[in-house]
């Protein structure tokens, strides 16, 4: 593998891509090792073919802040499953042996990143074949802690704005800002109530005026409708707390991964995908 | 080896304008809360060099909270353990029973300025719960208070006066159901709710300006007790102890003395069931730093920064942290952080209570078990001054039943 094919530049060819193809990319997110090690390989190799362009993947914390209840007990079964920084690691790298071109982002809190050292992180994670990094408790105003080492690195900080981010604030938190701005819809946590869409596609609108990066939007994006509609007007949608409570729909009553969990999961992707990859065609359905 | 420039020639500088203590503090929060935090920091340091604030402050603190609080001699307590004189900060005889009511004061006026409409606030005794929802009553604030379920069962006399307060509390089933997890759930609600509500932390710890901002509202127990001291026996105490969960009462009895080389200081840590066994909440002497809540700290974590549960008798002790400056203290050395188990706590609280006719709170049950350990080794003319944070009514339940006793 040559230097300029992973990392940021892996995230840049993908949304170069789905900008000659005017159409938006479907974001998922997962948490590493959920329900457990065997199955989630299972999901992430096959989050590709179901439609996933980018991939976001949970490094589990014990106290998830920005969070709700389904990711905080999604976090929970990984940890209870072993998973560790390591482990983390070794599931992109894996993934990486079958897939080179879908973009992988790590998203999570600072401490485990911490614990393992932050160099050593940073050094691992670009030979597993991870591209990005969303550190949720990493504002702008602590850039020297990873930040600034990522993109030296050559990987992506992704960074996120969100509702609370005015004008005269948005530049800073632009500054550093690498492979794509995740905009959080709600001033909330994950899986929050479902954003008001005018209110989203105006604040994309204001993003797109202070940066050319692609704008890729989160937080509350429940249903294919839903993404469809933040698909017309972002360059990505993303959903995260969804397909985590797809996985919790589909454990048996001692809390083990069912039969069918992978397809409904990977199905449930499919469908947000076709219709977040047609939305721009297919004009508003409502 | 230190160097001479490494020696700092002040104690009390901190924290610097990015929030840190050395490396600890700072502003490990979201986005979404970050510019909040920005416009707290700058109400923040308007109020403080406003002499209209201050004068509201202390307006409230004399005649709400009922401040100052005597600085006690225990002579029988002096006489029992034959050693050192030993002073007793009355902080638990402050409105709603603890030091808690300082801090919350203080920023109840800062919301009221801010314009803020709603108060959140996380407790582990419930005793900085009371005093959150004490001051809402008071300036008439809707009150918010998360809670673990464990603390909630532990603490059920403080649960209700919050609820006769006004408050609501909220159960928080999440993760070890602690102090801890509570935080998490105001953080929580505070970004969804970001506009509208002023979160009332109840520690020296979370992002900048929290800890700075607790420590200076805390100050006061320090300030009146050098003064307080200074009266009774024209000097300065030899030895300053206070226990420590987050660290506030510690941190404002301590601050005022920071730069008087010859007071020693020890902060008291909750051991548990002792730190051989792994169930206990003492940050300092058996974590590692790492982030949570807002701050680099030390904390009680695995090896893969995952955040351990902690444990005490005294649910006021019960969190895996501790306040950044006292991490920076430490490792400054000019304090010294000193593990009790809940047993020894348990001895101290039946002692105090029998000899001196004052029921501790379990929390400083812990400083004073310290004070037990060290005052027989000291001669007479040693002054040994200890925070009385709190008073024990709260406990008396937990400590019946730790005692065998049926009620």
């Amino acid at each position: 593998m040559t230097a300029n094919v992973g990392g940021t530049a892996r995230i840049e060819r993908r949304f170069a891509q789905l900008a000659k193809e005017n159409r938006a990319g479907l974001v998922t997110y997962v948490m590493a090792g959920d329900p457990d090690l065997d199955t989630a390989t299972a999901i992430l190799e096959g989050l590709p073919s179901a439609g996933a362009d980018i991939i976001e993947l949970g490094i589990p914390f014990t106290d998830p802040m920005a969070d709700g209840l389904a990711i905080q007990v999604s976090g929970l079964r990984a940890l209870k499953a072993g998973v560790t920084v390591h482990r983390v690691l070794d599931a992109v790298s894996r993934f990486r042996r079958k897939d080179s071109n879908t973009p992988l982002v790590l998203m999570g809190y600072y401490n485990p990143i911490y614990a393992f050292g932050p160099s050593r992180f940073l050094e691992s994670a670009k030979e597993a074949g991870v591209d990005g990094l969303i550190i949720v408790d990493l504002p702008p105003e602590e850039d020297a802690e990873l930040c600034l080492p990522a993109l030296e690195a050559g990987l992506s900080f992704v960074r996120l704005a969100t509702p609370t981010t005015d004008d005269s604030r948005l530049p800073r938190v632009l500054h550093n800002t690498s492979g794509f701005v995740y905009y959080v819809s709600v001033t909330g946590i994950t899986g929050a109530a479902i954003p008001d869409l005018s209110l989203v596609t105006s604040a994309v609108e204001r993003l797109k005026r202070h940066t050319s990066l692609p704008v890729a939007v989160g937080f509350g994006i429940k249903t294919p409708e839903q993404a469809a509609a933040i698909a017309r007007g972002a360059d990505g949608a993303v959903v995260g707390s969804a397909l985590v409570t797809t996985i919790s729909e589909n454990l048996d009553a001692d809390g083990r991964a069912g039969n069918g969990l992978v397809d409904a999961l990977l199905t449930r992707v499919q469908d947000l995908a076709d219709s977040v990859h047609h939305a721009r065609k297919a004009g508003p359905t409502s | 080896m230190t160097s001479v420039s490494e020696i700092p020639n002040t104690y009390r500088a901190g924290p610097d304008e990015e929030g840190r203590f050395g490396i600890y503090g700072g502003r490990f929060v979201a986005e979404t809360l970050m510019p909040l935090i920005l416009d707290l920091e700058a109400a923040y340091d308007t109020a403080k060099n406003d002499p209209e604030f201050q004068a509201e402050l202390a307006h409230f603190n004399r005649h709400y909270a009922g401040r100052p609080s005597p600085l006690y001699f225990a002579e029988r307590l002096t006489k029992h353990l034959g050693g050192a004189q030993i002073y007793l900060k009355r902080d638990e005889l402050n409105h709603t029973g603890s030091h808690k009511i300082n801090n919350c004061i203080g920023q109840i006026l800062l919301a009221r300025r801010m314009g803020k409409t709603r108060i959140i606030a996380e407790t582990g005794a419930g005793q900085h719960g009371v005093a959150a929802a004490t001051v809402a009553a008071r300036f008439g604030f809707p009150c918010t208070v998360y809670m673990g379920v464990v603390d909630i069962e532990r603490q059920q006399p403080n649960v209700f006066r919050m609820k006769l307060l006004g408050a609501e509390v909220v159960p928080v089933t999440s993760g070890s159901r602690t102090l801890k997890d509570a935080m998490n759930e105001a953080l929580r609600d505070w970004v969804t709710n970001v506009e509208s509500t002023f979160y009332i932390i109840g520690t020296v710890a979370g992002p900048h300006p929290y800890p700075e901002m607790v420590r200076d509202f805390q100050s006061v127990i320090g300030i009146e007790a050098r003064e307080q001291v200074q009266a009774a026996e024209d000097r300065l105490p030899d030895t300053l102890v206070a226990c420590v969960g987050g660290g506030s009462n510690a941190m404002g009895l301590f601050y005022p003395f920071l730069n008087d080389d010859g007071v020693e200081i020890f902060g008291v840590e909750a051991a548990g069931r002792g730190i051989d066994t792994g169930e206990h909440a003492a940050s300092l002497t058996a974590g590692r730093p790492g982030v949570l809540h807002g701050n680099r700290t030390y904390l009680l974590q695995d090896e893969d920064g995952q955040i351990v549960e902690a444990h005490s008798i005294s649910a006021g002790l019960d969190y895996p942290g501790i306040g950044p400056e006292h991490a920076w203290l430490k490792d400054a050395g000019r304090a010294t952080y000193v593990p009790i188990t809940d047993a020894e706590a348990l001895e101290a609280f039946q002692l105090c209570s029998r000899v001196e006719g004052i029921i501790p709170a379990l929390e400083p049950a812990h400083a004073l078990a310290h004070v037990m350990k060290i005052a027989p080794e000291r001669s007479s003319d040693h002054i040994i001054l200890m925070n009385m944070c709190g008073r024990g009514d709260k406990d008396i339940f937990t400590v019946a039943d730790a005692l065998g006793v049926g009620m």
